[in-house]
């Protein structure tokens, strides 16, 4: 059953009206001129356990990216965020696992094509950077060949002819001398300058949506800042559409124009960013910005974390699956699931999915604990 | 790196040296010597001492020594006394090695040839009735003897189906020329093509039971390599970027995958030595291995002395190969 088409029986107070910045719409290319980039619908994956139940680690999953647009998919480890991004590129283990519901890109299902279309397609339309740059690059070839391969792959250049081009999309990702950088090998880069170069290769065929796995993780703090400056910079210069995978909502605040919170494989949150920062509904939500450290908080202040963590498999059958570590439960939490509400009368997303909270008691504006 | 590969050439000196005196006084103490193999056990003390004097055996230990090492650093490892008695047991070694390289060559084509496909495609199809069959083959390649395989291959296609010669190197009618002591090579060379094809009639069966045990070595290890490298991250962008199977394969997959196999090769050109002595008695096949098993038998020290050394250099030289190789595959140990 569709979520996102649930008739809303709690009403959300008027966020900030703030819509989605659509970059450069006209960047799109095939794109419909009104109609999302990419709509993910109900997708669900199940992972098959021998003697066990299946492990659903995605739960009906719906959320739109529109061409041009940064949209976050924010939870803890273990919340489905990377095997969502996997669904979607058709990168999930061949065996062990069913993927339902619908992926479509400028209105094509992702799900229906043969590993053959979805090949043609991954690289070229959609690419993807991992979050360990130094495992994610093959140790022994050349950085060059793996930029130039990409382009090789989908331009149809010989190696010779995509080699200058390897060049000035090493230099464009801000990587200096990158003649010799070319012929150099994955370990003889840093780690920002690796995650530079998986940007390279992502990015070398002009893709029209990006997804980026957590890609700062494994970085310093500092190399942090400038990869995100980065993306920020060539996804806004190219119009690509962004999807960014994080468990960090400072990285939210700066880049992702819509967030989902995920919590359990299911989405709990779903808003413009401006509206989830401001007044954050549901208790997780309002549990991860309490727990960012703050530079303008009082000294000696103790962080608030969320405590506990997901639980190996999350019991979303006649309960809230974060009840047990919800601040605010009540009753119905642990009777009665919680479905995913849309709240209709926020002006938050013109043709996207409305803002929408999966919660029997939702926080009130004002008492945000932070 | 040419540092480098001369420092790995004066440790091999190094080796051989030190294995020169254990060889010698292990071959000495062993029960029997080439005087009980050469005049039997009925001779007269007289007679036995007189050959013994003759052969220089009846001089102490260390001085014997001595004597072989200092002919031995201008070339000559003396004569042989029971494969060819009187011929020099260098020339023995030289005039059967192009066979035993010939053979072990041919029994390591076949085995790479089978086992790295075969182990990638096990890999892949991780849990397939290919896979399964592989794997119980490989083992099956492991546990039999090769001397029994030797024979049975010999009993069977040679023996009793007649499609393969019994033994030797080439066909007694054949009139072929000698070039390079590599038969198959030699004919090519000369065109001589039914030689050529005689002489690759003659290498197959001993080729085949040579080949079980590296081909069972190698198709376990490209098999777990592969399942490791399949599940790199490396790879999954590389499926990410949308490229092709073919260069997945080949630029990710076994390009890495190749690191452990090739050191495997290695350890496994040397083990062919092993195998090679029982093949080639087997099969008659005039090689080293077959010279080793003859000079043991009648307890021929200079030709055993050369060809045990002989094996100990090449097993080195093998290795350095080997490493030297890895350094080309692998750009993180050229850095190092």
């Amino acid at each position: 059953m569709s979520t996102a088409a649930s008739p809303p029986d709690r009403r959300h107070p008027t966020a900030p009206a703030d819509g989605p910045a659509v970059h450069d719409p006209a960047a799109a290319g095939r794109s419909d001129a009104t109609g999302p980039l990419l709509s993910v619908r109900n997708l669900t994956v199940r992972f098959r356990r021998q003697g066990e139940e299946d492990f659903v680690a995605v739960d009906d999953v719906s959320f739109d990216v529109r061409a041009g647009q940064t949209v976050g998919l924010v939870g803890e480890s273990g919340c489905g965020k990377s095997v969502t991004s996997l669904a979607i590129m058709g990168l999930l283990p061949k065996r062990g696992n069913t993927v339902t519901g619908r992926v479509d890109f400028e209105g094509i299902d992702l799900l229906s094509l043969s590993p053959r279309q979805l090949r043609d397609r991954r690289g070229r339309d959609i690419a993807m950077i991992f979050q360990d740059p130094l495992s994610s690059l093959n140790p022994v070839v050349p950085i060059g060949v793996q930029v130039s391969e990409v382009i090789e792959r989908h331009v149809g250049l010989s190696r010779a002819k995509a080699r200058p081009q390897a060049r000035e999309l090493l230099s464009k990702v801000g990587i200096p001398d990158p003649d010799r950088r070319l012929s150099e090998y994955p370990h003889q880069l840093s780690g920002g300058m690796r995650q530079r170069a998986l940007i390279a290769m992502a990015l070398a065929c002009r893709p029209r949506l990006l997804i980026a796995d957590e890609p700062t993780t494994a970085l310093d703090v500092t190399i942090q800042a400038q990869i995100l400056a980065l993306l920020k910079e060539l996804v806004q210069d190219s119009g690509t559409a962004l999807v960014m995978i994080t468990h960090d909502l400072g990285v939210v605040a700066g880049l992702c124009d819509r967030v989902n919170v995920l919590y359990g494989g299911r989405i709990v949150e779903r808003a413009d960013r401006h509206e989830l920062f401001a007044t954050p509904r549901h208790p997780y939500t309002n549990g991860l910005l309490a727990s960012i450290p703050r530079l303008d908080a009082p000294r000696g202040q103790r962080l608030s974390p969320v405590p506990g963590s997901v639980a190996d498999n999350i019991p979303w059958d006649h309960a809230c699956a974060f009840a047990p570590r919800c601040d605010r439960p009540v009753a119905a939490c642990r009777e009665v699931t919680p479905e995913l509400v849309t709240d209709e009368a926020a002006p938050s997303a013109p043709g996207g999915l409305p803002r929408a909270l999966r919660c029997h008691h939702p926080v009130e504006p004002g008492q945000e604990s932070r | 790196m040419a540092r480098y590969i001369v420092r790995r050439l004066i440790q091999m000196v190094g080796v051989v040296l030190v294995l020169s005196v254990l060889l010698f006084a292990w071959l000495r103490s062993l029960p029997g010597g080439p005087v009980s193999a050469l005049l039997g056990e009925r001779a007269t003390p007289e007679t036995r001492a007189a050959l013994e004097a003759e052969l220089g055996l009846d001089q102490p230990l260390w001085m014997q020594y001595v004597k072989f090492l200092s002919r031995a650093a201008s070339g000559n490892f003396g004569p042989s006394t029971g494969v060819l008695p009187g011929t020099d047991a260098l020339k023995i070694f030289l005039d059967r090695l192009p066979a035993t390289i010939e053979l072990s060559l041919f029994a390591m084509i076949i085995a790479v040839a089978l086992a790295i496909p075969l182990g990638y495609l096990a890999a892949r199809r991780r849990g397939s009735a290919l896979d399964t069959s592989s794997i119980v083959v490989s083992l099956i390649g492991v546990a039999v003897p090769v001397f029994f395989l030797a024979f049975l291959l010999k009993y069977v296609f040679a023996i009793e189906l007649h499609w393969l010669p019994v033994s030797g190197r080439q066909s007694g009618g054949l009139d072929a020329t000698r070039v390079t002591g590599f038969f198959v090579l030699d004919g090519l060379i000369t065109r001589e093509w039914d030689a050529a094809l005689d002489a690759l009639a003659h290498l197959v069966l001993p080729a085949v039971a040579l080949a079980t045990i590296p081909f069972a070595v190698i198709f376990r290890i490209t098999r777990a390599s592969v399942l490791e490298v399949l599940d790199e991250d490396y790879v999954r962008t590389a499926e990410a970027k949308g490229l092709t199977n073919r260069v997945i394969r080949g630029r990710h997959v076994l390009r890495n995958a190749m690191l452990p196999v090739v050191t495997t090769i290695g350890l496994q050109i040397g083990a062919l030595l092993a195998g090679a002595v029982l093949t080639e008695r087997v099969f008659s096949f005039g090689g080293i291995g077959e010279a080793l098993a003859l000079s043991f038998e009648q307890r021929d020290y200079a030709v055993l002395q050369v060809l045990i050394l002989a094996a100990a250099a090449i097993y080195v030289l093998v290795n350095l190969i080997v490493d030297v190789l890895y350094a080309v595959i692998d750009p993180r140990v050229r850095t190092r």
